[in-house]
């Protein structure tokens, strides 16, 4: 039975709506087979992936292939397949927690991703039946390993601007393209890849092409900053020789296809940050409790707690809002038919509706990750300088998190541009709300929360979003259409809404838990609730302040910067003592607990 | 061929031991299969692939050891039994755990039952032989090798770092010493069909048992963790006098001569 469509939570719609625990997945939420799933792909990158990461670092690729071989032995290369092509056809928390345990293996779990996101995903959901036939089965256990080409030298966020071209050869057999594709993951030694291309150089359309087809072949391998253990090559294509039978989708609709690879590709970079901030932070703790100086651990100084504390208070935050996007994509999934759910379109479509979710994970989480092996570095000291610790490979992996599946700009951008259409597609009731906002602010009365566990928390949550309606319904009043061409201003609305959306998933999961495990056994999610919600908040007036000064002048100005005042009032909490009492279970655990 | 493997539920080998109240503090600690009993469910799951059968996995303790049955279930033994004594025994000891098992096995007729050397908690190394006892058959321990043809068994086992290997028959039990196998980890497939695989649970009723019948023959009197290691000394000077100062230091301070 599938549940009424009011219950399903719409995309974007947390900005506007009060959103209930019981409506959140969270990580405690996890089956047994979910644990279990995670327990062998943890051991799995222990066991058979870092004890070659060396070799894989020096880009010895036999062994990728072998692992990821290895992998599909495993089962872990076929979550995403349905069964009857040889996959298992699990629910998205599944591929969700694989992609976070692989991501300890750095560069080769960019490898593992790439194979069986965006390399696998566009024949899954968009493949015709002979096609999933063909390729379905041995992609799900490796015997076949995909990469996917959509990036060109000339355009990199500007996708659709791509210059390779596609012609249908005489006969009418194959389509003959030509161009040349930059920075292919696993170009190295992929069988099959996914190649966007123009027919007649007007119809954007995605194919199948297999690496043996005539004409087609690879670059060198580039010198790259990080993730070294992964293949990146040019793939190029001169004449080569496509069946006709191999265009992916339809043709010129090949963007469908690739905006909604691109959201899949987002959230799974934000599971994968997660994980390679937990594996960072881990090895963080650790050494910071070998490591002594004045005789003294320097995990023991305050400083060091300072910092642990805070970094954990951000993976709680990125954890808990990734694993809710997530569950949002099965709910949405569940209310689709039984033949919905084989119509891989209709699944794009579930997880499309949270598009602002899927880049909003991917922009928060990758920057939580970056501030994590930072700061991990920080703590090393100068051995984190070294290349014999670990923390300096996952220091160099971790930059091109924050530029690949559309750079966090770009993401940031997306946000604010997708509300308001949104908002113009009456798909959320974003400009009534705001309408409403103005004559409420108007007789605004200070609130005061009550000192029970959250109660500040969930009202900082709540006048969050307050405070981002009335700064964009401001800027959309002044700019109108133009609002596009202020991206300060536009950016500024992105973060708010992200620091809302990370806020209002640690309450919710904090809340969920207390109400399950009872207060005492959930200790440590609500000091991370608390230390993150403060600081979070802090930074939303702040952003939400620079709108309004930007924006109003005179009057208005002074008017909202009150309404601002007012929006933003409250006790602010000791977050040095929280971050002290919250470190000190880190420090004994040795790492992120929750 | 009928396999049983005697499993135990402990704490992950990276758990921090801390104490609170006389008792080994289990809040928030994470538990695994007993490692030594993972190289008994890997070659109860070799012998089966290669003379047929079925692998039976068998725990005494609580609800939570499903978990670690579950896991020997998807590593691909075919059946498991938890016999829950949760609610019946709050004291108990190796004598009650073996004879809890002797009785459940009394009837079940095993040719081969595997069992980890040690659990590396309590690390007594008494419920496998106990369990042999009771039942009446031989066992060898610490084993780091095992073949089987018809009723013939050749069995390798490990004597402080030597081989010695031993001819005898079945039925058996033996437990299992580290380097017998390289135990698998459950692969997707094996968790999804762990799920359909049948997980019986048998309380002490169930057994024909009384809770007099498996009273712990043992009495623990204290828990105490390892007093903390102090730093080291460097002795300093002539080389006679530090060899003197050593004999005297190991008399007087250390008295272990």
């Amino acid at each position: 039975m599938s549940k009424s469509v009011e219950q399903v939570v719409k995309g974007g719609s947390f900005l506007i709506d009060e959103i209930r625990p019981e409506q959140v997945y969270t990580p405690e939420d996890f089956t047994e087979e979910h644990e279990m799933i995670a327990k062998t792909t943890e051991e799995y990158v222990e066991n058979e992936v870092l004890p070659v990461i060396e070799k894989l670092e020096n880009h010895e690729f036999d062994h990728s292939v072998r692992l990821l071989k290895k992998a599909g032995e495993l089962g872990l290369l076929g979550t995403d397949v349905p069964e009857e092509y040889g996959g298992f056809g699990l629910d998205k928390i599944t591929s969700a927690l694989i992609a976070e345990k692989m991501a300890r293996a750095g560069g080769f779990s960019i490898s593992h991703g790439a194979h069986v996101g965006i390399g696998s995903l566009p024949i899954v959901l968009f493949g015709n039946e002979e096609q999933k036939k063909k390729y379905l089965p041995k992609l799900a256990t490796g015997e076949l390993l995909a990469a996917y080409a959509l990036t060109e030298p000339g355009s990199g966020s500007d996708a659709l601007g791509a210059k390779t071209t596609a012609k249908l050869n005489a006969d009418g057999t194959h389509y003959i393209l030509n161009g040349e594709k930059q920075w292919i993951t696993n170009a190295g030694f992929a069988d099959v890849f996914v190649v966007y291309a123009k027919i007649d150089g007007e119809k954007f359309t995605a194919f199948i092409v297999e690496r043996e087809y005539p004409g087609v072949s690879v670059g060198a391998e580039e010198k790259k900053m990080g993730i070294k253990s992964s293949s990146t090559r040019t793939l190029i294509l001169e004449d080569a020789q496509v069946p006709v039978e191999n265009v992916l989708g339809e043709i010129g609709k090949g963007h469908k296809i690739a905006f909604n690879i691109l959201n899949i590709g987002r959230y799974k970079l934000g599971v994968g940050a997660v994980g390679g901030a937990k594996s960072a932070f881990e090895i963080t703790v650790k050494y910071a409790n070998e490591r002594k100086q004045f005789h003294t651990p320097i995990s023991s100084f305050n400083l060091t707690k300072e910092k642990l504390a805070t970094l954990a208070s951000e993976i709680y935050a990125a954890e808990s809002a990734v694993y809710r996007t997530v569950g949002l994509f099965e709910e949405k999934m569940k209310q689709l038919t039984e033949e919905e759910q084989k119509d891989g379109k209709e699944i794009a479509a579930a997880i499309a509706e949270y598009a602002i979710e899927c880049s909003l994970n991917k922009f928060f989480n990758t920057e939580v990750l970056d501030h994590v092996v930072d700061e991990g570095v920080q703590i090393h000291g100068g051995y984190g300088f070294m290349e014999e610790y670990e923390i300096e490979r996952a220091y160099r992996d971790s930059r091109i998190n924050r530029i690949f599946e559309g750079t966090n700009e770009i993401n940031r951008l997306l946000v604010p541009g997708t509300f308001v259409r949104k908002a113009f597609k009456g798909e959320l009731p974003l400009l009534e709300k705001a309408q409403s906002l103005q004559e409420e602010i108007m007789m605004l009365m200070p609130e005061e929360p009550g000192d029970e566990p959250l109660a500040q928390e969930k009202y900082l949550v709540r006048n969050a979003k307050k405070v981002a309606l009335m700064s964009a319904g401001l800027a959309l009043q002044k700019y109108g259409q133009e609002l596009d061409k202020e991206q300060e201003i536009l950016v500024n609305f992105a973060d708010i809404v992200s620091h809302i959306y990370a806020m209002e998933s640690v309450v919710l999961r904090t809340e969920k838990a207390i109400e399950r495990d009872g207060l005492e056994n959930s200790k440590q999610k609500l000091l991370y609730t608390e230390i993150f919600c403060q600081e979070a908040f802090n930074r939303i007036e702040s952003d939400a302040k620079e709108t309004i000064v930007a924006v109003a002048d005179g009057d208005n100005l002074r008017m909202m910067l009150s309404a601002l005042r007012k929006l933003t009032r409250h006790n602010p909490i000791n977050v040095i003592a929280k971050k002290r009492e919250a470190a000190a279970t880190i420090i004994e655990k040795e790492k992120y607990v929750v | 061929m009928n396999i049983y493997v005697l499993l135990k539920r402990t704490f992950d080998t990276e758990e921090r031991i801390t104490i609170s109240g006389g008792r080994i503090n289990e809040d928030g600690a994470e538990f695994i299969i007993n490692p030594y009993d993972e190289y008994a469910v890997e070659e109860a799951i070799q012998v089966r692939d290669e003379h047929g059968g079925e692998v039976t996995v068998v725990t005494v303790g609580g609800e939570d050891a499903e978990k670690q049955l579950r896991t020997a279930l998807a590593m691909g033994a075919d059946k498991a039994v938890l016999i829950n004594i949760e609610d019946d025994l709050d004291v108990t000891d190796q004598y009650t755990t073996a004879k809890i098992i002797a009785t459940y096995l009394g009837d079940k007729e095993p040719d081969l039952i595997l069992a980890g050397n040690v659990a590396i908690d309590n690390g007594t190394g008494q419920v496998g032989p106990r369990v042999a006892d009771l039942l009446g058959i031989p066992y060898i321990t610490t084993i780091t090798d095992l073949k089987i043809d018809g009723d013939k068994v050749t069995v390798v086992k490990d004597v402080e770092g030597d081989e010695e290997t031993i001819e005898t028959t079945l039925p058996l039990l033996v437990t299992a010493q580290q380097g017998l196998n390289e135990p698998r980890y459950p692969s997707l497939p094996g968790i999804m069909k762990a799920k359909k695989k049948p997980l019986d649970e048998l309380e002490l009723d169930d057994l024909d048992l009384d809770e007099d019948d498996v009273e712990a023959k043992t009495k623990t009197i204290e828990v105490f963790l390892p007093p903390a290691k102090s730093a080291g000394k460097v002795l300093e000077g002539e080389l006679d006098d530090q060899v003197k100062e050593l004999v005297s230091l190991l008399h007087n301070e250390a008295k272990v001569i």
